[in-house]
């Protein structure tokens, strides 16, 4: 039982003492989930609404593979962005494999339906009466879709969390494209996986405690933005 | 609504300048091995890549994969260089035009390894009579079951005892994994296990010198590891920084360097002896 102690112990000692492995692995996680989640913002926030907003032949069908997507499991992303950006693949001389940005990417793929999925059900949970109400308010209809964006600001926050939340703690990508190079690639979570596996906990708990931190906090600032706007 | 945009905005400058030192990587001069987990699991990487670096001035960046998915790694021209350890499999991968400027540069040797109280009682025994009485008392035997070389070397001696490939068995576990995980596998299911003696001393000394898994079978013939590098093919992978990987096999089988391999020791022993010629 002792080593349990004995790990929280060095874990506090690591975060502490600010040793630089157990911090490029945190400033990697960082990196790479404000890199997937910014660019699944960006392209996710306005699928969603048109998904959610707009009606059109075929939106109930797509609605159901985006819910699909919602269970991607992220190995099966990691293997097909691995098959695309090795040398041998198509996209090979990109050079993507192995890097930063070759996760980035694999890890919007994963989180891309998150943010459509949840877009597009906040804005089409919009009250009936909204479109009517602004529309007789004298909006036009650019004004009036850009209304209901901001009507459905919670629920486009909630995507954004929920995101976060599943690039920030996935593993299956981060190991097979990022290949948990040392001071390179090497995330929490592919850290802890390794730790583990080598026996040896204290980095894995002190990983494990930032984990928890870093969700606590990004949750937390969103708690604020959703009481100021 | 000019407040959401003004925050959003705010979240993208940050996550922007998050980013930023990323691109500082791309500029300095980087070479990208794939090896086995034994040279990654003991520390020796750790311990060669910054004198390497200050040698040479470049970033050695590995990732740690079996032999086997080391090899094909090389293939899909994904990395430059490689470090392995299962020599007939080097020499098709050379032979085949994928691999070239292939050097030893050390060995060690594999043991089998296994719980105190010994209940297959293979302890001192020779690699054969010990695996058949594994096989017979069906105690558990962890295999990496990674196409890695110490998989590669495992399998040769199960056929070379006259057995043939243990495969969906119930004392047979392969764990897919690398070799201190591997390790760690079998001392919780009590199982037996082969391993390289780096890697070995490497679970010794996390283990504060007192494990509980111990060698029970060491010193054959046959047992030898030897470790070698060897260059991504250039013109099959024009991508490759075949000139950083030829200064690395240069620095790697220097005098100099040969030394440093050499005193690198764990409890007071070798866990990887030089031998380049």
């Amino acid at each position: 039982m002792e080593y349990i102690a004995e790990g929280f112990a060095t874990a506090i000692k690591l975060l502490v003492r600010g040793d630089p492995e157990t911090y490029s692995a945190i400033f990697t996680t960082l990196r790479i989930s404000s890199l997937s989640i910014m660019a699944a913002l960006v392209i996710g926030i306005p699928l969603g609404f048109l998904l959610g907003y707009y009606q059109f032949p075929g939106k109930r069908q797509i609605h159901a593979v985006v819910d699909t997507l919602l269970a991607l499991p992220t190995v099966v992303v990691g293997l097909f962005v691995y098959v695309l950006i090795s040398r041998r693949g198509p996209l090979g001389s990109l050079g993507l494999l192995f890097t930063i940005p070759g996760i980035g990417i694999a890890q919007t793929i994963l989180i891309l339906p998150i943010v459509i999925a949840l877009t597009a059900t906040a804005v089409s949970n919009l009250d009936v009466r909204f479109r009517r109400t602004v529309l007789t308010l004298g909006a036009g209809k650019k004004r009036t879709a850009v209304t209901a964006l901001y009507e459905s600001r919670y629920g486009v926050i909630a995507a954004a969390v929920a995101a976060y939340g599943r690039a920030i703690g996935e593993v299956g990508v981060s190991m097979m494209i990022g290949g948990n190079i040392k001071w390179h690639t090497r995330t929490i979570t592919t850290a802890i996986a390794l730790e583990t596996g080598k026996g040896q906990f204290a980095m894995g708990i002190a990983l494990g405690l930032v984990l928890l931190l870093l969700a606590f906090v990004v949750n937390w600032i969103l708690q604020i933005m959703k009481r100021k706007i | 609504m000019q407040k959401l945009c003004a925050a959003f905005f705010l979240f993208l400058l940050a996550a922007t300048l998050a980013l930023l030192p990323v691109t500082g990587y791309a500029e300095e001069p980087v070479l990208r091995m794939a090896t086995t987990t034994s040279t990654d699991n003991t520390g020796l990487l750790d311990y060669l890549a910054p004198v390497f670096q200050h040698d040479t001035g470049i970033e050695l960046q590995w990732v740690a994969v079996g032999t086997g998915k080391a090899l094909a790694l090389g293939k899909n021209c994904d990395v430059d260089i490689l470090m392995v350890h299962a020599p007939s499999a080097e020499l098709k991968f050379v032979n085949g035009g994928y691999g070239t400027d292939r050097r030893e540069i050390m060995y060690n040797d594999f043991v089998i390894i296994g719980p105190r109280s010994d209940p297959a009682g293979i302890k001192g025994k020779s690699v054969d009579d010990a695996l058949n009485r594994i096989l017979k008392k069906g105690v558990i035997f962890a295999s990496r079951g990674d196409d890695s070389g110490t998989n590669k070397k495992e399998i040769s001696l199960w056929e070379a005892a006259g057995l043939g490939i243990p495969d969906r068995q119930n004392w047979y576990i392969q764990t897919g994994q690398g070799m201190l995980a591997t390790i760690t596998i079998a001392e919780e299911r009590d199982a037996y296990t082969l391993t390289d003696r780096g890697t070995y001393i490497k679970y010794e000394v996390n283990n504060s010198g007192d494990p509980p898994l111990i060698i029970l079978v060491e010193g054959n013939e046959g047992l030898k590891n030897q470790y070698s590098v060897i260059a991504v093919n250039q013109e099959k992978c024009p991508s490759v920084r075949y000139g950083y990987a030829l200064k690395f096999i240069e620095w790697i089988t220097s005098d100099k360097t040969q030394k440093l391999i050499g005193n690198f020791t764990m409890l007071g022993k070798k866990l990887f002896i030089p031998n380049a010629r």
